[in-house]
Protein backbone atom coordinates (compact mmCIF):
# COMPACT_ATOMS: atom_id res chain seq x y z
CA UNK A 1 0.00 0.00 0.00
CA UNK A 2 1.34 3.33 -0.68
CA UNK A 3 0.14 6.49 1.34
CA UNK A 4 -0.79 10.66 0.79
CA UNK A 5 -0.67 13.30 2.94
CA UNK A 6 -4.07 13.03 2.95
CA UNK A 7 -4.73 10.37 4.45
CA UNK A 8 -5.63 8.67 1.70
CA UNK A 9 -3.83 4.81 0.47
CA UNK A 10 -3.47 3.41 -2.45
CA UNK A 11 -3.20 -0.57 -3.26
CA UNK A 12 -2.29 -2.02 -6.82
CA UNK A 13 -4.51 -4.34 -8.76
CA UNK A 14 -3.44 -5.13 -12.29
CA UNK A 15 -3.33 -2.58 -13.88
CA UNK A 16 -5.85 -0.66 -11.90
CA UNK A 17 -4.98 0.98 -8.36
CA UNK A 18 -7.76 1.26 -5.77
CA UNK A 19 -8.09 4.26 -3.60
CA UNK A 20 -9.55 4.69 -0.14
CA UNK A 21 -8.99 6.93 3.35
CA UNK A 22 -7.16 5.08 6.52
CA UNK A 23 -8.28 3.98 9.47
CA UNK A 24 -6.54 7.15 11.05
CA UNK A 25 -8.72 9.22 8.61
CA UNK A 26 -12.06 7.45 9.05
CA UNK A 27 -11.44 8.12 12.68
CA UNK A 28 -10.99 11.68 12.48
CA UNK A 29 -14.00 12.31 10.73
CA UNK A 30 -16.24 10.34 12.75
CA UNK A 31 -19.63 8.48 11.68
CA UNK A 32 -19.67 8.88 8.07
CA UNK A 33 -23.03 9.55 6.73
CA UNK A 34 -23.07 10.43 3.50
CA UNK A 35 -20.81 10.03 0.06
CA UNK A 36 -20.66 11.22 -3.38
CA UNK A 37 -18.56 9.24 -6.21
CA UNK A 38 -18.08 10.93 -9.28
CA UNK A 39 -19.36 9.33 -12.72
CA UNK A 40 -16.98 7.48 -14.67
CA UNK A 41 -14.98 7.21 -16.61
CA UNK A 42 -13.73 10.56 -15.47
CA UNK A 43 -10.00 12.18 -16.29
CA UNK A 44 -8.51 13.69 -13.28
CA UNK A 45 -5.38 15.50 -12.23
CA UNK A 46 -3.92 15.50 -8.83
CA UNK A 47 -5.76 17.25 -6.17
CA UNK A 48 -8.68 17.69 -7.96
CA UNK A 49 -11.91 17.30 -6.07
CA UNK A 50 -13.50 13.81 -6.99
CA UNK A 51 -15.68 12.39 -4.02
CA UNK A 52 -17.37 13.76 -1.30
CA UNK A 53 -17.30 12.29 1.99
CA UNK A 54 -19.46 13.91 4.97
CA UNK A 55 -19.51 12.89 8.87
CA UNK A 56 -21.96 13.55 11.48
CA UNK A 57 -19.57 16.66 11.98
CA UNK A 58 -18.12 17.78 8.69
CA UNK A 59 -18.28 17.69 5.05
CA UNK A 60 -14.51 16.97 3.32
CA UNK A 61 -13.13 16.40 0.17
CA UNK A 62 -11.34 13.46 -1.34
CA UNK A 63 -8.56 14.42 -3.99
CA UNK A 64 -7.20 12.25 -6.61
CA UNK A 65 -3.65 11.13 -5.41
CA UNK A 66 -2.33 10.96 -8.70
CA UNK A 67 -2.81 11.81 -12.63
CA UNK A 68 -5.22 9.40 -13.94
CA UNK A 69 -8.48 8.07 -15.42
CA UNK A 70 -11.51 6.90 -12.72
CA UNK A 71 -12.13 3.94 -14.06
CA UNK A 72 -14.85 2.24 -11.43
CA UNK A 73 -16.40 3.82 -8.50
CA UNK A 74 -17.81 1.49 -5.09
CA UNK A 75 -21.47 2.02 -5.59
CA UNK A 76 -21.52 0.15 -1.93
CA UNK A 77 -20.16 2.70 0.03
CA UNK A 78 -22.48 5.70 -1.42
CA UNK A 79 -25.23 3.03 -0.42
CA UNK A 80 -23.48 2.14 2.73
CA UNK A 81 -21.88 5.65 3.95
CA UNK A 82 -21.11 3.68 7.42
CA UNK A 83 -18.49 1.26 5.67
CA UNK A 84 -16.01 4.27 5.95
CA UNK A 85 -16.12 3.59 9.81
CA UNK A 86 -16.52 -0.05 9.92
CA UNK A 87 -13.33 -1.16 7.00
CA UNK A 88 -12.23 1.81 5.65
CA UNK A 89 -9.03 0.30 4.32
CA UNK A 90 -10.99 -2.71 2.89
CA UNK A 91 -14.90 -2.69 1.67
CA UNK A 92 -14.98 0.96 1.96
CA UNK A 93 -12.84 2.13 -1.18
CA UNK A 94 -14.10 4.99 -3.33
CA UNK A 95 -12.59 4.12 -6.64
CA UNK A 96 -10.05 2.35 -9.36
CA UNK A 97 -8.47 4.64 -11.40
CA UNK A 98 -5.55 3.90 -13.96
CA UNK A 99 -2.49 6.18 -13.38
CA UNK A 100 -1.17 8.00 -16.48
CA UNK A 101 2.32 7.34 -15.49
CA UNK A 102 2.41 4.31 -12.91
CA UNK A 103 6.02 5.79 -11.49
CA UNK A 104 4.12 8.51 -9.78
CA UNK A 105 3.56 5.64 -7.03
CA UNK A 106 7.13 5.88 -6.12
CA UNK A 107 7.19 9.45 -4.61
CA UNK A 108 4.49 8.34 -2.26
CA UNK A 109 4.45 7.22 1.24
CA UNK A 110 5.18 3.70 2.07
CA UNK A 111 3.41 2.44 5.40
CA UNK A 112 6.41 3.35 7.99
CA UNK A 113 6.35 6.84 6.39
CA UNK A 114 3.01 7.38 6.73
CA UNK A 115 2.90 5.93 10.35
CA UNK A 116 5.30 8.27 11.12
CA UNK A 117 3.19 10.70 9.57
CA UNK A 118 0.47 10.82 11.66
CA UNK A 119 2.52 9.88 14.97
CA UNK B 1 -7.17 26.06 25.19
CA UNK B 2 -6.75 29.06 27.13
CA UNK B 3 -9.61 31.47 28.96
CA UNK B 4 -12.39 28.39 28.69
CA UNK B 5 -13.96 27.56 31.87
CA UNK B 6 -14.23 23.40 32.96
CA UNK B 7 -17.26 22.26 34.34
CA UNK B 8 -16.60 20.28 37.62
CA UNK B 9 -16.94 17.11 35.51
CA UNK B 10 -14.04 18.10 33.15
CA UNK B 11 -11.70 15.41 34.66
CA UNK B 12 -14.33 12.28 34.66
CA UNK B 13 -15.09 13.42 30.97
CA UNK B 14 -11.33 13.23 30.41
CA UNK B 15 -11.39 9.91 32.22
CA UNK B 16 -14.64 8.36 29.60
CA UNK B 17 -12.07 9.17 26.78
CA UNK B 18 -14.54 12.41 26.05
CA UNK B 19 -12.83 14.54 23.14
CA UNK B 20 -13.27 18.00 24.47
CA UNK B 21 -14.01 21.06 22.03
CA UNK B 22 -14.81 24.88 23.51
CA UNK B 23 -18.18 25.41 23.28
CA UNK B 24 -20.05 28.80 25.19
CA UNK B 25 -16.88 30.04 26.97
CA UNK B 26 -16.29 26.01 28.20
CA UNK B 27 -14.46 23.05 27.32
CA UNK B 28 -17.21 20.63 26.83
CA UNK B 29 -17.23 16.51 25.73
CA UNK B 30 -18.08 16.78 21.62
CA UNK B 31 -18.45 13.08 21.96
CA UNK B 32 -16.92 10.03 23.68
CA UNK B 33 -15.20 7.06 21.96
CA UNK B 34 -18.96 5.12 21.06
CA UNK B 35 -19.04 8.35 18.80
CA UNK B 36 -21.88 10.49 17.92
CA UNK B 37 -24.26 8.19 15.97
CA UNK B 38 -23.79 5.09 18.90
CA UNK B 39 -24.83 8.06 21.53
CA UNK B 40 -27.54 9.21 19.70
CA UNK B 41 -28.89 5.81 19.28
CA UNK B 42 -28.03 4.87 22.97
CA UNK B 43 -29.83 7.58 24.34
CA UNK B 44 -33.00 6.87 21.74
CA UNK B 45 -33.21 2.65 23.34
CA UNK B 46 -31.90 3.15 27.05
CA UNK B 47 -30.35 6.20 28.72
CA UNK B 48 -27.85 8.83 28.29
CA UNK B 49 -25.76 11.01 30.81
CA UNK B 50 -25.42 15.00 29.64
CA UNK B 51 -22.77 17.14 31.62
CA UNK B 52 -25.08 20.51 31.10
CA UNK B 53 -23.35 22.08 33.96
CA UNK B 54 -21.87 24.91 31.55
CA UNK B 55 -26.44 26.14 31.68
CA UNK B 56 -27.20 29.29 34.08
CA UNK B 57 -29.36 28.27 37.36
CA UNK B 58 -30.80 31.62 38.53
CA UNK B 59 -33.25 31.73 41.59
CA UNK B 60 -35.33 34.77 41.34
CA UNK B 61 -36.93 35.44 45.07
CA UNK B 62 -39.73 37.92 45.09
CA UNK B 63 -38.55 40.87 48.06
CA UNK B 64 -42.41 40.58 49.74
CA UNK B 65 -41.82 36.91 49.58
CA UNK B 66 -44.61 35.45 47.36
CA UNK B 67 -44.19 33.69 44.45
CA UNK B 68 -47.11 35.43 42.69
CA UNK B 69 -45.26 38.62 42.95
CA UNK B 70 -42.19 37.03 41.79
CA UNK B 71 -43.91 35.51 38.66
CA UNK B 72 -45.65 38.71 37.75
CA UNK B 73 -42.27 40.65 38.12
CA UNK B 74 -40.83 38.03 35.04
CA UNK B 75 -44.33 38.37 33.14
CA UNK B 76 -42.60 41.53 32.37
CA UNK B 77 -39.61 40.28 30.44
CA UNK B 78 -41.41 36.61 28.84
CA UNK B 79 -44.77 36.60 26.87
CA UNK B 80 -45.45 33.82 28.79
CA UNK B 81 -48.26 32.88 31.67
CA UNK B 82 -46.30 32.66 34.94
CA UNK B 83 -48.63 33.28 37.37
CA UNK B 84 -50.62 29.93 35.95
CA UNK B 85 -47.68 27.89 36.76
CA UNK B 86 -48.61 25.78 39.34
CA UNK B 87 -45.68 25.06 41.98
CA UNK B 88 -43.61 22.09 41.46
CA UNK B 89 -44.62 22.83 37.58
CA UNK B 90 -41.93 24.32 34.82
CA UNK B 91 -42.85 25.71 31.88
CA UNK B 92 -40.92 27.08 28.54
CA UNK B 93 -40.41 30.63 28.48
CA UNK B 94 -38.50 33.11 26.37
CA UNK B 95 -37.15 36.51 27.15
CA UNK B 96 -37.83 38.92 24.29
CA UNK B 97 -36.44 42.23 23.38
CA UNK B 98 -38.09 45.40 22.43
CA UNK B 99 -38.19 44.55 18.51
CA UNK B 100 -39.53 41.31 19.77
CA UNK B 101 -36.97 39.23 18.82
CA UNK B 102 -35.35 36.55 21.18
CA UNK B 103 -32.75 37.40 23.73
CA UNK B 104 -32.85 33.60 25.04
CA UNK B 105 -35.44 30.99 25.49
CA UNK B 106 -35.31 29.18 29.05
CA UNK B 107 -37.38 26.88 31.74
CA UNK B 108 -38.82 28.45 34.25
CA UNK B 109 -40.29 26.05 37.60
CA UNK B 110 -42.40 27.22 40.36
CA UNK B 111 -40.62 26.24 43.66
CA UNK B 112 -43.63 27.40 45.60
CA UNK B 113 -42.33 30.45 47.52
CA UNK B 114 -39.84 31.11 44.29
CA UNK B 115 -38.40 30.65 40.88
CA UNK B 116 -35.59 28.54 39.53
CA UNK B 117 -34.78 29.15 35.70
CA UNK B 118 -32.02 27.20 33.73
CA UNK B 119 -30.83 29.59 30.66
CA UNK B 120 -28.43 28.66 28.20
CA UNK B 121 -24.68 28.87 28.67
CA UNK B 122 -24.20 31.60 26.26
CA UNK B 123 -26.50 33.77 27.62
CA UNK B 124 -26.19 33.15 31.04
CA UNK B 125 -24.31 36.39 32.13
CA UNK B 126 -26.32 38.89 29.67
CA UNK B 127 -29.66 37.03 31.02
CA UNK B 128 -28.43 37.49 34.62
CA UNK B 129 -27.73 41.44 33.87
CA UNK B 130 -31.33 41.94 32.16
CA UNK B 131 -33.01 40.73 35.36
CA UNK B 132 -30.97 42.49 37.51
CA UNK B 133 -31.61 45.88 35.58
CA UNK B 134 -35.12 45.18 35.26
CA UNK B 135 -36.77 43.14 38.13
CA UNK B 136 -33.94 44.51 41.08
CA UNK B 137 -36.56 46.39 42.50
CA UNK B 138 -39.14 43.61 43.25
CA UNK B 139 -36.81 40.80 43.30
CA UNK B 140 -34.00 39.31 44.69
CA UNK B 141 -31.40 37.49 41.63
CA UNK B 142 -29.53 35.37 42.60
CA UNK B 143 -26.96 32.88 40.42
CA UNK B 144 -25.99 29.38 41.57
CA UNK B 145 -22.51 28.92 40.99
CA UNK B 146 -22.09 25.91 43.48
CA UNK B 147 -24.03 23.18 41.77
CA UNK B 148 -23.47 21.00 38.59
CA UNK B 149 -26.63 20.03 35.94
CA UNK B 150 -26.81 16.55 34.67
CA UNK B 151 -29.51 15.11 32.39
CA UNK B 152 -30.27 11.93 32.42
CA UNK B 153 -32.47 11.12 28.84
CA UNK B 154 -34.38 8.11 27.25
CA UNK B 155 -36.41 5.47 28.04
CA UNK B 156 -34.68 3.79 30.99
CA UNK B 157 -33.91 6.70 32.31
CA UNK B 158 -36.65 6.50 34.81
CA UNK B 159 -35.49 3.35 36.12
CA UNK B 160 -32.02 4.30 36.27
CA UNK B 161 -32.86 7.41 38.46
CA UNK B 162 -35.25 5.80 40.56
CA UNK B 163 -32.97 3.57 42.06
CA UNK B 164 -30.92 6.57 43.58
CA UNK B 165 -34.06 8.56 44.26
CA UNK B 166 -37.14 5.81 43.65
CA UNK B 167 -40.48 8.29 44.06
CA UNK B 168 -39.05 10.08 40.77
CA UNK B 169 -41.18 7.28 39.04
CA UNK B 170 -44.44 9.34 40.62
CA UNK B 171 -43.08 12.71 38.32
CA UNK B 172 -45.18 13.84 35.31
CA UNK B 173 -43.32 15.53 32.65
CA UNK B 174 -42.57 19.16 33.33
CA UNK B 175 -42.96 18.40 37.29
CA UNK B 176 -40.28 19.44 39.70
CA UNK B 177 -39.10 18.14 43.18
CA UNK B 178 -36.38 18.31 45.57
CA UNK B 179 -34.99 14.94 46.61
CA UNK B 180 -32.42 13.94 49.17
CA UNK B 181 -29.70 11.24 47.90
CA UNK B 182 -27.53 10.74 50.75
CA UNK B 183 -26.39 14.28 52.01
CA UNK B 184 -27.11 16.08 48.74
CA UNK B 185 -30.00 18.04 47.56
CA UNK B 186 -31.15 17.47 44.20
CA UNK B 187 -33.27 19.71 42.16
CA UNK B 188 -34.77 17.47 39.63
CA UNK B 189 -37.51 18.21 36.83
CA UNK B 190 -38.67 15.82 34.47
CA UNK B 191 -37.73 17.71 31.08
CA UNK B 192 -35.07 17.31 29.05
CA UNK B 193 -33.77 18.56 25.62
CA UNK B 194 -33.71 15.20 23.75
CA UNK B 195 -37.63 14.08 22.80
CA UNK B 196 -37.33 11.52 25.55
CA UNK B 197 -38.62 11.04 28.55
CA UNK B 198 -36.00 11.61 31.00
CA UNK B 199 -34.67 14.05 34.10
CA UNK B 200 -32.85 17.09 34.25
CA UNK B 201 -31.09 17.28 37.76
CA UNK B 202 -28.82 20.03 39.61
CA UNK B 203 -26.65 18.65 42.16
CA UNK B 204 -24.25 20.26 44.61
CA UNK B 205 -20.56 20.34 43.16
CA UNK B 206 -19.06 18.43 45.82
CA UNK B 207 -21.68 15.35 45.22
CA UNK B 208 -21.72 15.77 41.00
CA UNK B 209 -19.22 13.41 40.11
CA UNK B 210 -19.87 10.61 42.85
CA UNK B 211 -23.37 11.42 41.61
CA UNK B 212 -22.37 11.11 38.07
CA UNK B 213 -20.66 7.63 38.35
CA UNK B 214 -23.19 5.83 40.47
CA UNK B 215 -25.84 6.62 36.85
CA UNK B 216 -22.58 5.87 34.84
CA UNK B 217 -22.03 2.44 36.60
CA UNK B 218 -25.58 1.11 35.87
CA UNK B 219 -25.84 -1.20 32.58
CA UNK B 220 -28.49 1.20 30.68
CA UNK B 221 -26.53 4.65 31.02
CA UNK B 222 -24.07 5.71 28.53
CA UNK B 223 -22.11 9.32 28.96
CA UNK B 224 -23.32 11.25 25.62
CA UNK B 225 -21.47 14.16 24.08
CA UNK B 226 -22.52 17.61 22.41
CA UNK B 227 -22.73 16.08 19.37
CA UNK B 228 -25.46 13.80 19.86
CA UNK B 229 -27.51 16.39 22.04
CA UNK B 230 -27.52 18.36 19.07
CA UNK B 231 -28.80 15.36 16.12
CA UNK B 232 -31.53 14.19 19.65
CA UNK B 233 -33.08 17.56 19.64
CA UNK B 234 -33.02 18.63 16.10
CA UNK B 235 -34.97 15.60 15.75
CA UNK B 236 -37.19 16.28 18.17
CA UNK B 237 -37.62 19.75 16.33
CA UNK B 238 -36.34 21.40 19.19
CA UNK B 239 -34.49 25.04 18.77
CA UNK B 240 -31.23 26.04 19.71
CA UNK B 241 -30.83 29.83 20.34
CA UNK B 242 -28.34 31.17 17.82
CA UNK B 243 -29.14 29.59 15.61
CA UNK B 244 -32.40 28.46 15.21
CA UNK B 245 -33.88 31.54 17.33
CA UNK B 246 -32.25 34.73 17.85
CA UNK B 247 -32.49 38.66 18.47
CA UNK B 248 -33.85 38.63 14.66
CA UNK B 249 -36.41 36.15 15.16
CA UNK B 250 -40.12 36.87 17.02
CA UNK B 251 -41.77 33.78 18.71
CA UNK B 252 -43.78 33.69 15.91
CA UNK B 253 -41.52 33.56 13.37
CA UNK B 254 -40.48 31.13 15.14
CA UNK B 255 -43.06 28.76 15.40
CA UNK B 256 -42.98 28.73 19.09
CA UNK B 257 -46.67 30.14 19.36
CA UNK B 258 -47.54 27.74 21.97
CA UNK B 259 -45.13 29.21 24.33
CA UNK B 260 -47.44 32.28 24.59
CA UNK B 261 -50.11 31.49 26.52
CA UNK B 262 -53.71 33.09 26.26
CA UNK B 263 -53.76 35.01 29.24
CA UNK B 264 -50.91 36.97 27.78
CA UNK B 265 -52.56 37.34 24.03
CA UNK B 266 -54.80 39.71 23.29
CA UNK B 267 -58.12 39.79 24.81
CA UNK B 268 -56.21 37.46 27.66
CA UNK B 269 -56.34 38.93 31.16
CA UNK B 270 -52.95 40.14 31.27
CA UNK B 271 -52.04 41.19 27.71
CA UNK B 272 -48.97 42.19 26.54
CA UNK B 273 -46.70 43.97 28.75
CA UNK B 274 -43.57 42.16 27.81
CA UNK B 275 -40.56 43.77 25.75
CA UNK B 276 -41.51 43.59 21.72
CA UNK B 277 -45.48 42.63 22.60
CA UNK B 278 -46.54 45.09 19.48
CA UNK B 279 -44.98 43.10 17.00
CA UNK B 280 -45.74 39.54 18.50
CA UNK B 281 -49.22 40.09 19.30
CA UNK B 282 -50.01 41.55 15.73
CA UNK B 283 -48.01 38.74 14.28
CA UNK B 284 -50.38 36.50 16.42
CA UNK B 285 -53.09 37.98 14.83
CA UNK B 286 -52.13 38.41 11.50
CA UNK B 287 -49.55 35.77 10.69
CA UNK B 288 -46.14 36.38 10.34
CA UNK B 289 -44.22 37.09 6.47
CA UNK B 290 -41.53 34.09 7.72
CA UNK B 291 -41.92 31.05 9.68
CA UNK B 292 -39.06 28.43 10.95
CA UNK B 293 -40.28 25.33 9.58
CA UNK B 294 -38.55 21.24 9.19
CA UNK B 295 -37.36 20.20 6.13
CA UNK B 296 -36.44 16.86 4.42
CA UNK B 297 -34.10 16.66 1.95
CA UNK B 298 -34.89 13.89 -0.15
CA UNK B 299 -31.36 12.83 -1.03
CA UNK B 300 -28.50 11.40 2.03
CA UNK B 301 -26.53 14.71 1.38
CA UNK B 302 -27.15 16.89 4.63
CA UNK B 303 -28.27 20.38 4.46
CA UNK B 304 -26.34 22.18 7.12
CA UNK B 305 -26.89 25.76 8.55
CA UNK B 306 -26.51 28.78 5.80
CA UNK B 307 -27.78 26.78 3.48
CA UNK B 308 -29.37 28.91 1.14
CA UNK B 309 -32.81 27.74 0.11
CA UNK B 310 -34.49 28.52 -3.38
CA UNK B 311 -38.37 27.90 -4.49
CA UNK B 312 -37.08 26.79 -8.26
CA UNK B 313 -34.42 24.05 -8.94
CA UNK B 314 -33.23 27.22 -11.34
CA UNK B 315 -33.02 31.19 -10.97
CA UNK B 316 -34.58 32.90 -8.51
CA UNK B 317 -32.98 34.75 -5.22
CA UNK B 318 -32.70 32.47 -2.14
CA UNK B 319 -36.30 32.26 -0.02
CA UNK B 320 -34.65 31.42 3.33
CA UNK B 321 -31.75 30.00 5.32
CA UNK B 322 -31.02 26.66 6.96
CA UNK B 323 -30.33 27.59 10.43
CA UNK B 324 -29.59 23.93 11.86
CA UNK B 325 -29.15 20.81 9.51
CA UNK B 326 -27.26 17.34 9.86
CA UNK B 327 -27.97 13.64 9.56
CA UNK B 328 -31.11 12.17 11.78
CA UNK B 329 -29.18 8.83 13.44
CA UNK B 330 -33.08 7.46 14.67
CA UNK B 331 -34.56 8.96 11.02
CA UNK B 332 -32.01 7.26 9.37
CA UNK B 333 -32.18 10.73 7.11
CA UNK B 334 -31.11 14.25 6.51
CA UNK B 335 -33.11 16.72 8.78
CA UNK B 336 -32.96 20.81 8.61
CA UNK B 337 -34.98 23.69 10.05
CA UNK B 338 -35.24 26.61 7.92
CA UNK B 339 -36.70 30.10 7.71
CA UNK B 340 -39.25 30.03 5.07
CA UNK B 341 -42.30 32.18 4.00
CA UNK B 342 -44.72 31.69 5.80
CA UNK B 343 -47.75 30.63 2.94
CA UNK B 344 -45.59 27.56 1.61
CA UNK B 345 -47.31 24.82 2.01
CA UNK B 346 -46.15 21.60 4.22
CA UNK B 347 -45.73 18.84 1.72
CA UNK B 348 -44.16 21.89 -0.99
CA UNK B 349 -40.69 21.11 -2.57
CA UNK B 350 -38.02 23.69 -1.91
CA UNK B 351 -34.21 23.75 -3.04
CA UNK B 352 -31.29 23.81 -0.75
CA UNK B 353 -28.32 24.92 -3.14
CA UNK B 354 -25.44 22.16 -1.40
CA UNK B 355 -21.89 22.73 -3.35
CA UNK B 356 -23.11 24.52 -6.44
CA UNK B 357 -26.05 22.28 -6.57
CA UNK B 358 -30.36 22.39 -5.86
CA UNK B 359 -31.47 19.75 -3.95
CA UNK B 360 -34.98 18.89 -3.57
CA UNK B 361 -36.52 18.86 0.12
CA UNK B 362 -39.45 18.90 1.49
CA UNK B 363 -40.89 21.07 4.26
CA UNK B 364 -42.30 18.64 6.87
CA UNK B 365 -43.70 18.59 10.27
CA UNK B 366 -41.83 18.01 13.14
CA UNK B 367 -40.37 16.74 15.44
CA UNK B 368 -39.09 14.26 13.17
CA UNK B 369 -38.71 11.47 15.52
CA UNK B 370 -41.78 10.93 17.88
CA UNK B 371 -41.56 12.41 21.26
CA UNK B 372 -41.82 9.94 24.18
CA UNK B 373 -42.54 11.92 27.17
CA UNK B 374 -44.51 10.39 30.22
CA UNK B 375 -47.56 12.72 30.36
Amino acid sequence: MKYTEDHEWLRVEGDVVVVGITAHASEQLGDVVFVELPDTPKGVSTGDEVVVIESVKAASDIRAPLDGEIVEVNQDVADNPGLVNEDPTGKAWFFKMKLADKSALDGLMDEAAYNALIG
Amino acid sequence: MADLKRTVLYDLHLELGGKMVPFAGYEMPVQYPMGVMKEHLHTRAAAGLFDVSHMGQILLTAKSGRVEDAALALEKLVPVDILGLQQGRQRYALFTNEDGGILDDLMVANRGDHLFLVVNAACKHEDFAHLKAHLSDSCDIGMVTDRALVALQGPKAEAALARLVPDVVDMKFMDVAIRQWDTAELWISRSGYTGEDGFEISVPNKFAEAFARKLLSMEEVAPIGLGARDSLRLEAGMCLHGHDIDTTTSPVEGNLNWAIQKARRAGGVREGGFPGAARILSELAKGPARRRVGLRPEGRALMREGTEVFAGPEGGAPIGRITSGGFGPSIEAPMAMAYLPADLAECATVYGEVRGKRLPAVIAPMPFQPTSYKR
